[in-house]
């Protein structure tokens, strides 16, 4: 089996919003809804920057009710993470009255049977809007009693700015951060932030995967592509020249050759080793294709092409299917390999 | 121009490969080379579709290229898209006259995240994608549009099921929702995947293949990204595609359809007749890779017209929500 581990990517997506959406944030914020008017009278809920159809740009704001119809909708019965709800809740594209088109949004019912076409639903605000889609917590039957009280809002030019609160249950998506500068009327929404986050669990080649075991017993393992012959550490799923699966295992030694280097001066996030350090291009003995790792134990401006370094492995007992075992490399203090013997890996 | 070849990886819930899909596109190079009698050296163009928000990894495309074997340098372009829309940049890149020979692949390791919160993605991400609304869920409300309107219903639905699996429609309809009103068997599986289609022109074709499956209109088209702004009851990019392309006296159609209601919506779209065969080959509800499926569309259909069963066929390809954007390609035999 090859190995694999699980990796959450992220990214806090920060988009600048626009006249058209900024203005649509904003009035969120305020709890009031605007679409667009499109070329052909339409009204846009949410607005769209361009019309559809003739790509017109569009600026003619309408304030639509809080209150519409389900023009279609969807079970979900088991939400996934993120969604609005993290318990089961109806999708339903909803035309607000004034608008034309259906905004897609979140329904909380306990039970599809309470869903229907045509049903009249409002907008359930969330506590704190701060200008952004979710400042619409969800949609709920026109039926229900209204709300006693929502917190007391201000206008926008005078709601002041704050950063985004961690929100629980359906508040706990995504919220736009107003911002502290940017075109419009001052305090208006110019900018949405959305965390993106995506669960994986990556494999690794059955190639990489005897490369990686290896690495736990302390040995360098690569292999040998049965076409050209050459050797590859890491071994591959395809060899990049000849496009099949390298094969014959090649156990190399520690020991190698620095082909070409960097030295690294500039600070960045995650850096583990105060600048400068020197990053470099290692050929092991017998291999034909360098990898990169650290070169330490002698000043950054000693590390030069050419220069013979040994692996310096951590301790036995913290090894794990890494090349992280081996902490860095550090010259042996043989004298330089010549400039041929490693030209081919430049 | 003409498809010459077709090939692709077996469709597994998940395969333990690494999500470059070298290890699937490996053997479907292996077995297009074998069954042209091309090597990668007579390829004069390479076009892949596949997307880094589902290998989770930057320029997972430039790791796929190691299965080529890209030394010497290769010419080689790249659409996060499904390999439908490479094909399409490998038909005008021939057409341009600067290559005779193209590989199109396409490939997707939807098993390594999950699909549905990573389709969630390619909505707004203004007013829409921050309520990561999956994929399933927006299908279930373009069913429902269709089902109110009277353009198809659950019955329907679950005899297109029918056919793509085998099973009685009256059976299935007895299944519990998961996203009502979809129930399992009208979405296609979560597949892993590749395939890959070599594209010649004229001469060349004739060389390579007896019966190569001639292009004679490949067009496509894209609806709004504001789905409210749509009407998701039809689908007027694949129409307008479909009336670009001149699909009048095809016998067969290799459709695109994620979901069985848009099976029908397609059909509909298109105006194919009831004498039509639709996805003789089992179609994505048998199997679904992202960013290959809609290439392997063009290869299944180019394959009835290698072995002789039909004489004009049609592929379709879409991408996106609820059949946002589509590609339509007709082919025939000479």
């Amino acid at each position: 089996m090859p190995l694999s581990a699980p990796l959450r990517v992220g990214f806090d997506y920060t988009r600048s919003l626009g006249p058209v959406l900024g203005h649509f944030m904003t009035e969120l914020r305020a709890r009031r809804v605007v679409g667009v008017r499109g070329s052909d009278g339409r009204v846009h809920v949410p607005p769209v920057e361009y019309d559809p159809v003739t790509a017109a740009p569009l600026s003619e704001f309408v304030e639509v009710a809080a209150e519409g119809t389900v023009v279609t909708w969807s079970w979900m019965p088991k939400p996934l993470a993120g969604q609005p709800f993290d318990r089961p809740f109806a999708w339903a594209m909803v035309r607000l009255d004034g608008a034309d088109t259906p905004l897609l949004h979140a329904v909380d019912v306990a039970d599809p049977s309470a869903m229907s076409i045509g049903m009249r639903v409002r907008i359930r605000w969330a506590a704190d809007p701060i200008g952004g889609i979710t400042d619409i917590a969800c949609f709920e039957p026109a039926t229900n009693p209204l709300p006693t009280t929502y917190p007391q809002f201000a206008e926008p030019s005078t709601t002041p700015t704050r950063p985004s609160p961690q929100p629980a249950g359906a508040d706990r998506l995504a919220r736009g951060r107003p911002p502290g500068e940017g075109g419009g009327r001052a305090g208006d929404v110019t900018m949405v932030t959305t965390p993106i986050h995506l669960d994986v669990v990556h494999s690794v080649s059955p190639e990489e995967s005897k490369y990686l075991r290896a690495l736990a017993h302390g040995k360098l393992l690569g292999q040998r592509c049965p076409k050209c012959h050459k050797v590859y550490i890491p071994p591959r799923g395809a060899c990049p020249v000849d496009g099949v699966p390298t094969t014959d295992e090649v156990e190399l030694p520690d020991v190698g050759t620095v082909t070409t280097f960097c030295v690294v001066n500039v600070p960045f996030l995650g850096q583990r080793i105060k600048p400068p350090y020197v990053a470099a291009y290692v050929l092991l003995d017998g291999a034909d294709i360098a990898f990169l790792h650290l070169v330490l134990g002698c000043a950054a401006d000693e590390v030069r092409m050419g220069m013979r370094v040994r692996a310096v492995w951590k301790p036995a007992e913290d090894w794990g299917t890494t090349l992280e075992n081996i902490d860095h490399f550090a010259p042996t203090g043989e004298p330089d390999a010549p400039y041929e013997t490693y030209e081919g890996h430049l | 121009m003409a498809v010459v070849g077709f090939a692709q990886a077996p469709h597994v819930r998940a395969t333990e490969g690494t999500t470059n899909g070298v290890e699937m596109l490996v053997p479907v190079f292996a077995e297009l080379f074998a069954e042209t009698g091309l090597t990668k050296e007579d390829i004069g163009f390479w076009c892949s579709g596949s997307s880094d928000y589902l290998a989770a990894r930057a320029f997972s495309f430039i790791a796929a290229v190691d299965a080529i074997g890209a030394y010497p340098p290769i010419n080689e372009s790249h659409v996060e898209m499904d390999g439908a829309w490479a094909l399409y940049e490998a038909w005008l890149k021939i057409r341009t006259g600067e290559v005779d020979t193209a590989l199109v692949y396409g490939f997707g390791k939807s098993s390594a995240g999950d699909l549905r919160r990573t389709l969630a993605l390619q909505l707004d991400p203004y007013t829409v994608a921050p309520l990561w609304p999956d994929s399933v869920s927006i299908a279930a409300m373009q069913a429902r549009l269709g089902i109110d309107a009277g353009l198809w219903s659950e019955r329907a639905m679950a005899e297109v099921a029918a056919r793509a699996h085998g099973g009685d429609a009256v059976d299935l309809l007895g299944e519990p929702y998961i996203a009502d009103p979809l129930r399992r068997h009208d979405c296609a599986p979560i597949t892993d995947g590749a395939s890959a289609v070599i594209l010649a022109s004229g001469e060349r074709a004739r060389e390579l293949r007896e019966r190569p499956a001639w292009i004679t209109g490949i067009e496509h088209r894209i609806d709004s990204g504001s789905l409210g702004a749509r009407d998701l009851t039809t689908s007027p990019s694949t129409a307008a595609s479909a009336r670009a392309a001149d699909v009048d006296g095809v016998e067969a159609a290799e459709l695109h359809a994620p979901f069985t209601h848009q099976e029908i919506l397609l059909r509909q779209a298109i105006g194919l007749g009831d004498d039509v065969s639709v996805n003789p080959s089992g179609g994505p509800l048998t199997g679904n890779p992202m960013f290959a499926a809609g290439l392997s569309r063009i290869g299944e259909a180019a394959r009835l017209l290698f072995d002789g069963l039909h004489g004009r066929v049609l592929a379709h390809a879409t991408s996106g929500p609820a059949l946002q954007q589509n590609l339509v390609c007709v082919m025939e035999a000479r």
